[in-house]
Parts: C-alpha cells; structure tokens; sequence
C-alpha cells in the first residue's frame, strides 16, 4: 500500500463506528466514507452518488454483468444477450457463462484483433443485428496479460446510440492510463484498490444514476440499494486517498514507467532476438511487457527467474496450481505452444534500471536452461 | 511432494541437510477433479494445498509440474492396455519408472538441478546400492527396482532407515500439518477406487468363455477377460460345479482368444518365471537370490539367470498366482537390508514339473 493510504486505513480503523449508525461515532464514520466517495468521484469523473462501494473487482464485475442483465432482462424478456469481449478478466468472462448456463442468456464474444484489441465494426455490425437483444456490452479498459488499451470511448458510444449499458472493467487502467468515467461514456465501471496502492478487498462499481442494476447481496442495501453490507470505513478511507494519489500522479508515473519498460522491452529482444513481444505495441499499459519465448515453457522460466530474485507471471493457473493456457492469447491467435510459451513483466511505482539490469542478468540463462527442459518432451 | 506425510518430511530432511531443495506437487490431470474426488489420493486439491503447505512450514520454494499429458500417455493408457493384453499391470511402478525418475528428472536436471528426491521407503545409500526400508511393512524397493543405474544415480530417498512411525513423528515435531493424514492406498486415477468398473468404462464389455485348464471344457462366460488375474477366486459365478467340489482359481488369460482359463490351486503353482525388460544391477548374471513377484508379496528363494533381456528365476519352493505383467524383482539378502540385484517384467511361468522335464 502507499505510504498515505496505509496511514489513511490506520487512522481510520483506530476510531469506532459504523457509518450506518445514527449516534455520534456513526455519523463520523459515514462523514468519512461519503468524503472518500466525493474524492474517488472527484479523481474519476463521476458523481459522488455514482460510486457504489464494494469488495474489489470481482464483485463489480459480477454486479455489473449479472446485475444489470437481469434489470434490463426485468424489462424485457428478448433482451437476454450478454456481449464481451473475449479477453475478459474471468470476472466477467465467467459471469456471462454463468448467466449462459444458469439464466439463459445468449453469449457473444467480441474477437480481438493479434494485438488483443476489439475493433469497435465487430460491435457495429454485432448491434446492426442485435441490438434489440442485448442486454449488457462489457469491454475492458485495458487488458490484465498483455496491456493493451482498448478504444473504450469508440465502443462506449455505440452502446448509447443503440440503448444499451456499457461496462467496462477498469482495473489495470486506472493510474496507468487516463480514466475518466463521464468522458468515456460507459454506463457501468470497475475499479479496485489493490492495483493502485489501496487495501485488497476494497474497490467500487461506478453506476451511471440511470442504469437500473438487479443486486447480488441482499440486506441493509447501504450502497443505493444495489449493494448491501456494513462499509469497510478504514478500506474505504484508505482506496480513497490511493485513487486520488494515482490519479493525481498518473501522467508522470506513466511517462517514467512507460521509458523503463521500453528499455526493458528492447534489452529482452536484443538478449533473446526471437522473443516476440505480446499486445499493443504502442497502445498498451505503461507498466506491462509481455512476450513469448518461442521452444520454452513460461513455468519453466517463472522457476528459474524466481530464484534469482525475479518475480514475474505466466498468466492464470487453475486452483490446483497448474499454469494454463491464457484465454488472451488463445483469443489472440496464438496456438497452444505460444501461449504457455508466455511471460509477463511488470514495472510499478517501485521499480528501478536496476530491476531491468537484474532481469537481464538472469535471462538469457533461464531461457537457454528453459530450451533444454523443454527437449524432454520430445519422443525419444 | 504429494501432498502426503513421507514426501514433506523427504524434503525437509533434504532441505536439513544443507542441499538447496525446491518442491514440486504433480498435476496428473488437467482438471484433477475428473481424477480423484474423495478424501485421499495423489491429485486433488487438497492435496496440492497440501504440498504448498508443507513447503512453506519447510521453507522451500513450491512449484506445480503439469504432467497430466505424460501420465496418461504413460501411466493410465498403459495400464489399461495391459490389462487388455490379459497382463496385470503395476501403476506406481510404472509412474516411478516413466514420471517420478523420467519426465520429472530430465526436467529438473535440464532446469539445472542435480537429483530427484522422494519420500519412497527405501534405501539408497553412499555405495549406491538400493535396499529394503527398515520397516518391512512400508519398504517400496519393489515398486523402484525397475530404476535403471542412471536413474538411481540422481535419486535420493531420505526416508529408508525410518520407520513410518518415526516419519509421522517427525512430521509433527516440524509442524508438518500433514503428519496425521492417512496414507494413500488405492489407484490414484481410479477416483472411487472400482478397478473394474474403470476398466469396464475404458474397453467396453468383450464377452467371453471360462475353461476348465485341465479338460477344457467351457464353464461359463465372462463380460471381459480383463476382470480377471491370475490367482483369483471370488466372482467366477460359475455355475458348474468341479469334480470334487473344491474352489478353482483363475489359472490364466489368453487375450487371442479372450479366455479366462481357470483350475485349482494346485494348479496355480508356479516354479519357473521368465521375464523381459530387464534391469540388473547385479555383478554375476548367474545368481541364487529371492524373488518377490508383487507388491507387499513374500519372497521365493530361488536361481535367478539372465541371458540377454530375459531373466529367469527358478524358485526352491513353487509360487502361487504370479501374474504376468507384474514385476520379479530379486533380492539379494543382506543384514544391513536386502539388496536389490535387478528387475524384469514377468511375460510366463511354468509350474516346477515342466521345468524338471
């Protein structure tokens, strides 16, 4: 957590008191909450009342799908199609097929171009169809492996002409990129504290005021009645003061980041020429780097870069812990091999040339090793 | 590391010794829930949280290996294929021989370690020889024998001079959380533990005749010849009462002509096995040794020869049941643990008066 926001959480969970209770130490408490929520509007481009507190991404994500599908189904039963892209993070990629498999809805995916990108004419042409259907598009800002930005504005606005709420999960973007709610046109945001320096367990849906959303969690309906549960206060306070810190340092942060991944980029060509560099080359998270090294196996090379000090990723494992295939890559056009040939690198706040000179150390070494174990798999 | 008491406490003691000691839990299934459901067994869940527990209590670092793809190919489809061939396969060892010391060693050593370590019960020491566990009752040596001298070289099995009481001991004075989980008994891809029924799933009903092995008459019908071992007695559901009323035994399967020969259990008794894919470790190819001829099996004093890849053993004291597909493994008797001499595949045997002839 930044050093603010931690102080943020500290301060506020010494005091007691639940921002729903009406005496003294509640009303405090529901002072701090509704100053945190005027700040992440603020630092967002949203209205205060637009900000619904929740437990992180994964539950915006489920609400936002599940939720607003089942309003706009409420409404009219033809509309029961849930369109996203296909390089979803599993929050919404698996909502959809929850709500394929368990509420009849129709699924379309957007394809994505090798980039990772969506081309707002596969939208176009979708709702030149559809439109009378769909009940909710969801679109990433920005994707989790391979970092490329999507044109969320251009595909923001084909939803409003058609009618239909637009969600988009901003989890990776928001202090990467420039995130302004109002301005790109969606009707329903993700955001979470996690990934710009806040509390994990703490993140928001921001919910256009006249977007009609179905809740997920029943009780006290604290959150607009979309969303129930005693407010994390000290959570709350803490991802408050970490938006508006990123927000605040965003252009700068992207600028130095942005020049020490392009270093790192082409140090790991120059040191492995045939490693192919995954995404939007231009267009992409400032923080992220993600290549294929083709004739290795990325769980091989987490393995040897790890031991020498170098954390990196190989995309989602299942729950047993074995590294899969990415549904990014796949959806990209890459075949099996490529995928799990796959290695993300990201750079953050704290991270320095010499980060980059450390990987490089290891790299070419790891890969050669990596080439090697690779062979057993070849017949004998 | 399985998940299981004698593999976290092989790595800490590896990690003890001073040797830079990185865990690896094996996925054997892509979704290791269509394997195993229940409460034990090599591949669910719980049993690779299980692992990364144990190798954060040791300290070490903790990978997940997907070798879902080499244990079907090698592992699951063989033993499905030699019991369709009427042989009688033994998983673990083939796991041992084609997993554990195979894909996973060539890996590690690629990777750039220098040996495979387990929490087998047996002893490998500084002369290199392979030996029984100190507790008889837990000793795998039968299940490694088929290790080849490269394999064995970089293998090590810290766990051979500790009874398994003593291994779960020192699980709990670690803190290994593991220390009480129960061992692990049954097949581990086979999640309800029905053999036969798996079978049954993987090569359909192939009916077929039962035959008395001394006049060859037919005494009823079988749904499929790979139901059957050798040695067996119960749910031959036949009909037909023998001559003299006592139990018949499945005597042998001939796959051909998908017969289940069966006889009684004078007729099981076996003195002369031969056997092919030979491991030998022994100086002299012409030796008098035991024989054990399954896993947990006694042992036959016997001569054991070995003449290019076929061993044969020629047992003192006849045998009953052996199986082909199982492994002889011949043991030299040693008072610091009996020695491993080598390894076969039993493909016949004979009884004793044939072979005096």
């Amino acid at each position: 957590m930044l050093d603010e926001a931690l102080a943020a959480y500290v301060a506020a969970a010494r005091e007691v008191g639940n921002p729903s209770s009406l005496h003294a130490a509640g009303r405090h408490a529901r002072r701090l909450v509704e100053e945190s929520r005027e700040r992440i509007a603020a630092a967002l481009g949203a209205r205060p009342s637009e900000v619904i507190f929740t437990s992180g991404g994964t539950e915006s994500d489920n609400l936002a799908v599940k939720g607003i599908f089942w309003a706009r189904r409420a409404g009219s039963l033809n509309r029961s199609r849930v369109v996203a892209s296909s390089v979803e993070h599993h929050a919404v990629m698996d909502s959809a097929d929850w709500l394929g498999t368990h509420e009849g809805a129709q699924l379309s995916w957007l394809p994505v171009d090798e980039a990772g990108r969506v081309d707002p004419a596969s939208l176009a042409s979708l709702l030149a169809s559809y439109a009378e259907e769909v009940a909710v598009i969801s679109v990433q800002w920005a994707n989790n492996e391979v970092g490329t930005v999507q044109p969320v504005a251009e595909l923001a606005r084909l939803a409003a002409d058609a009618g239909i709420p637009f969600h988009t999960d901003a989890v990776q973007a928001l202090g990467q990129v420039p995130v302004d709610f109002a301005a790109s046109g969606a009707a329903a945001m993700t955001v979470t504290g996690h990934k710009v320096g806040g509390p994990v367990g703490v993140g928001a849906l921001l919910l256009g005021r006249d977007v009609a959303c179905t809740p997920l969690l029943h009780g006290g309906g604290q959150e607009r009645d979309v969303r129930s549960g005693t407010l994390d206060t000290a959570g709350v306070a803490a991802f408050a003061v970490a938006v508006e810190t990123t927000v605040k340092s965003q252009a700068a942060y992207a600028q130095r980041v942005g020049d020490l991944r392009d270093e790192l980029v082409a140090r790991v060509r120059a040191a492995v020429p045939d490693a192919i560099l995954n995404g939007d080359p231009a267009d992409r998270l400032p923080g992220n780097a993600h290549f294929s090294f083709p004739g290795c196996e990325g769980d091989a090379l987490l393995l040897l870069l790890d031991a020498q000090g170098v954390c990196c990723s190989t995309g989602s494992a299942c729950s047993a812990g074995v590294a899969q295939p990415s549904h990014v890559l796949v959806a990209m056009g890459a075949d099996d091999d490529r995928a799990r040939s796959s290695l993300r690198f990201t750079l953050g706040h704290t991270s320095t040339l010499a980060d980059v000179d450390e990987l490089l150390a290891a790299l070419p070494g790891a890969v050669e090793r990596a080439r090697r174990a690779t062979a057993w798999k070849t017949p004998r | 590391m399985s998940g299981g008491v004698d593999s976290a406490v092989a790595a800490a003691r590896a990690h003890a010794a001073g040797h830079d000691v990185t865990g690896v839990h094996l996925a054997l299934a892509r979704n290791p829930q269509t394997f195993r459901t229940g409460a034990r067994g090599c591949c669910t869940l719980e049993d690779s949280r299980d692992a990364r527990r144990a190798a954060d209590v040791i300290g070490i670092p903790f990978y997940v290996w997907d070798m879902a793809e080499q244990f079907k190919a090698d592992v699951v489809d063989d033993f499905v294929a030699e019991y369709a061939a009427g042989r009688t396969p033994n998983p673990c060892l083939r796991c041992n021989e084609k997993i554990k010391f195979e894909a996973v060693l060539d890996r590690a050593v690629a990777l750039g370690f220098d040996a495979v370590v387990t929490g087998h019960h047996a002893r490998l020491g500084a002369d290199g020889l392979l030996r029984r566990s100190v507790d008889e009752g837990k000793d795998q040596s039968y299940v490694l024998a088929v290790l080849t001298r490269e394999q064995l070289d970089r293998a090590v099995f810290p766990l051979g001079d500790s009874t398994k009481a003593r291994v779960r001991e020192e699980a709990a004075e670690r803190g290994l959380a593991v220390a009480d989980k129960p061992d692990s008994h049954d097949i581990c891809f086979i999640s309800d533990g029905d053999t036969q029924g798996f079978l049954q799933r993987q090569l359909g009903d192939a009916p077929g005749d039962i035959v008395d092995g001394r006049t060859g008459e037919r005494l009823g019908s079988h749904n499929g010849a790979y139901g059957f071992t050798v040695g067996q007695r119960k749910g031959l559901d036949l009909r037909v009462p023998a001559a003299d009323g006592r139990p018949r035994y499945v005597l042998s399967i001939t796959p051909v002509t998908n017969t289940v020969t069966v006889g009684p259990r004078e007729d099981l008794e076996v003195g002369v096995v031969t056997a092919s894919k030979v491991i030998w470790h022994g100086e002299s190819t012409s030796v008098e040794c035991d024989v054990q001829l399954r896993a947990h099996g006694e042992v036959y004093p016997a001569t054991v020869t070995i003449e290019g890849d076929t061993l044969t053993a020629r047992l003192t004291s006849p045998a009953r049941g052996v199986a082909a597909g199982q492994a002889i493994v011949a043991y030299q008797r040693s008072a610091d643990g009996d020695i491993v001499l080598g390894s076969a595949t039993i493909t016949a045997s004979a009884p004793l008066a044939t072979a005096r002839a």
